[in-house]
């Protein structure tokens, strides 16, 4: 069995988010890192494969300047190898075409199963992951939060607006991983070491025989209608009087 | 011009999401014929109900509830995108809407603007704005294909009645559930029970997040939330962890809320919380740390400690309304 997992390299979020003003996208800082969601659906491959014993994990990875730092880190987590595609055209990309340069990339490794993440932490369009499955004619198995293999019988458990569904499906199929699913493992210096020398390929578009025309345009970027701090009080041992009077005040009580 | 919209009303319950209703609403303002796709529901009920919010006509699937709805859901609405000569559709951005829209932008290779916050009409094309930086900034963005894909987040814009109601037709169109790709099977449904109001529709929403310390203190919550009349929420960090149910959690990945008040307990404010729960008419937020950004949007901010503020607040408002 060959798993694909799809991950984003995206810049870190705990730093300063600013958007470039001329080409109105978030501006990238100087370093890619693996979105936090992929890391849960990098986890679940990993699982899934010792399960099956011994599948091949592979990380695909649409960026566009050829990152590989966000990929070498699920590479020291264990998948086996990784391929990037990188190309010029591809800034900006929307998640209709991200989800076909994925596809392709799946069908080139020839993956029996996908997992990518519910949402991106940067983009959430929480799309791509439908779009590659209906791209390959595939199922796709969503929002799942817990995921098993049987067989060659896929099952999940899908979050509900109120509660969840059982669902299954025969592979190969599409699986969205929700956070909060697994504890993502943290790779061990071992790990850190041979991912250095484990096989990443980097591709363009023309490998895939892939041409893009991108039919989304930012128009502006403005300052939403703000909410301003309003009183702000210390405890000191009586602030539920302030929250009562608030309360009260508001018709609450 | 947008002269067709084909909108999404999804079921929940036995009716109709109220999103629905908020989408009627949106499309009616930019296209003359709106078009309500409905599945799993009693179509003539549904219908009435859409009437009021100037639904032209409302096509029905009948039952597809034996399988994931992104398939077969998807194939129908090409169908009557198709025949009716759609140049824009509208779902909600929930479970079903993002896995319909999904499917549909690659049967029509038409890309999607997710997280929408508003549609404008503009210049004869449609301006969709979502809001970025836990709500901080507004895109604003244009499809530039010929058909719109759309994907509206709940509670961006009201429902509101049509000045006159429609009297749409009712046509039924079969779903053919033969594809290759529709092999996702529901084996079983199981619903979280809760008490109280519903989180989305509730006028007092508590909600707790990390700074709880622990699963048990949550049950501050719930007893505040049953003291206030009102719905317990959470952050993503303790439904992640295992304290609540997922249909709990608040915020970009979760249920977007818009009540009277919406109290904040040891949740720090990142910005896919905040998304969720910024429209609250009024904000309380409780928070040991006089730095956290939900203090920032707080109409009162509280600094202290939750465990032990929150027994007092919860015996105060016993002594006053006598519960
Ligand atoms: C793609 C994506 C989607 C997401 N979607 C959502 C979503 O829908 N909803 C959501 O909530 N999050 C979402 N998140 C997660 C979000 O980024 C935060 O991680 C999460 O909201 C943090 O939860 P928290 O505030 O409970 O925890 P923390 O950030 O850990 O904050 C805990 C807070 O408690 C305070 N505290 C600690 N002790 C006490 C005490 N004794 N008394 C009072 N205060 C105390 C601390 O000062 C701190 O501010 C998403 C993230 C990503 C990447
Ligand atoms: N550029 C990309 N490279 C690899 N995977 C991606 C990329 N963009 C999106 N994905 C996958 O699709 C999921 C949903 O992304 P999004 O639609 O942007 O919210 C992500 O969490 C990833 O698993």
């Amino acid at each position: 069995m060959k798993v694909a997992v799809c991950v984003k390299q995206i810049s870190d979020p705990s730093e300063a988010q600013t958007i470039d003003p001329t080409s109105m996208c978030l501006n990238r800082g100087a370093k890619a890192i693996l979105d936090d969601s992929d890391a849960y659906g990098v986890e679940i491959a990993l699982r899934l494969a010792e399960v099956a014993g011994g599948a091949e994990v592979v990380l695909i990875s649409m960026a566009p300047n050829q990152e590989v730092q966000g990929v070498r880190t699920g590479l020291a987590m264990g998948a086996t190898s990784a391929v990037v595609v990188s190309d010029p055209q591809l800034a900006g990309a929307d998640a209709l075409t991200t989800a076909k340069v994925l596809a392709s990339v799946v069908k080139r490794i020839d993956a029996d199963l996908v997992i990518a993440a519910t949402e991106s932490t940067d983009g959430y369009t929480g799309t791509v992951p439908a779009q590659v499955a209906a791209l390959l004619g595939w199922p796709a198995l969503t929002f799942a939060k817990q995921i098993e293999l049987r067989g060659s019988t896929l099952s999940i458990q899908r979050q509900t607006e109120d509660g969840y569904d059982v669902v299954e499906a025969d592979l190969p199929g599409v699986v969205s991983v929700t956070a909060g699913v697994v504890e993502p493992r943290y790779p061990s210096f071992k790990g850190i070491m041979s991912a250095k020398s484990k096989p990443v390929e980097q591709l363009s578009l023309g490998d895939l025989g892939l041409s893009v025309a991108i039919d989304e345009k930012v128009l502006a970027v403005n300052d939403a209608e703000a909410r301003t701090a309003g009183q702000i009080v210390e405890d000191d041992g009586s602030a539920e009087a302030e929250i009562m009077n608030y309360l009260a005040q508001i018709k609450v009580l | 011009m947008i002269t067709n919209c084909v909108i999404l009303a999804e079921p929940q319950g036995t009716g109709i999401a109220p999103v629905a209703l908020e989408l009627a609403t949106l499309a009616r303002g930019i296209s003359e014929q709106v078009t309500a796709v409905v599945f799993d529901v009693d179509a003539q009920a549904a219908a009435e109900t859409l009437a009021v919010y100037g639904v032209t006509s409302v096509v029905s699937l009948g039952d597809t509830s034996s399988h994931l709805p992104g398939v077969p859901v998807a194939d129908a609405m090409r169908e009557v995108v198709d025949r009716v000569g759609a140049n824009a559709v509208f779902v909600a951005q929930s479970y079903t809407g993002r896995d319909v829209l999904a499917r549909l932008s690659v049967l029509l290779d038409a890309p999607v603007l997710t997280n929408a916050v508003n549609v404008r009409e503009d210049d004869g094309g449609l301006v969709v704005e979502n809001l970025v930086f836990g709500g901080e900034k507004v895109v604003s963005s244009k499809i530039t294909a010929p058909i719109q894909l759309i994907a509206i987040r709940p509670k961006s814009v009201a429902a509101e009645a049509a000045p006159s109601a429609t009297q749409p037709s009712v046509t039924e169109q079969s779903v053919s559930a033969n594809s290759q790709a529709n092999r996702a099977v529901i084996v079983s449904s199981h619903v979280e029970e809760r008490q109280g109001p519903k989180l989305d529709e509730a006028e007092v929403v508590v909600s707790g997040g990390r700074g709880l310390g622990n699963a048990d203190n949550y049950r501050y919550i719930e007893e505040l939330a049953n003291l206030l009349h009102g719905a317990t929420g959470a952050s993503r960090a303790i439904v992640d962890a295992g304290w609540v149910p997922y249909a709990y959690q608040v915020g970009q990945t979760g249920k977007t809320v818009k009540p009277n008040l919406y109290l904040a307990v040891g949740i720090s404010g990142a910005t896919q919380h905040m998304v969720g729960m910024k429209g609250a008419k009024n904000i309380i937020a409780i928070n040991k740390d006089k730095d956290a950004p939900i203090l920032q949007i707080a109409d009162l901010g509280v600094v202290g400690d939750a465990q032990k503020l929150l027994p007092r607040l919860i015996e105060a408002i016993r002594q006053k309304t006598g519960a």
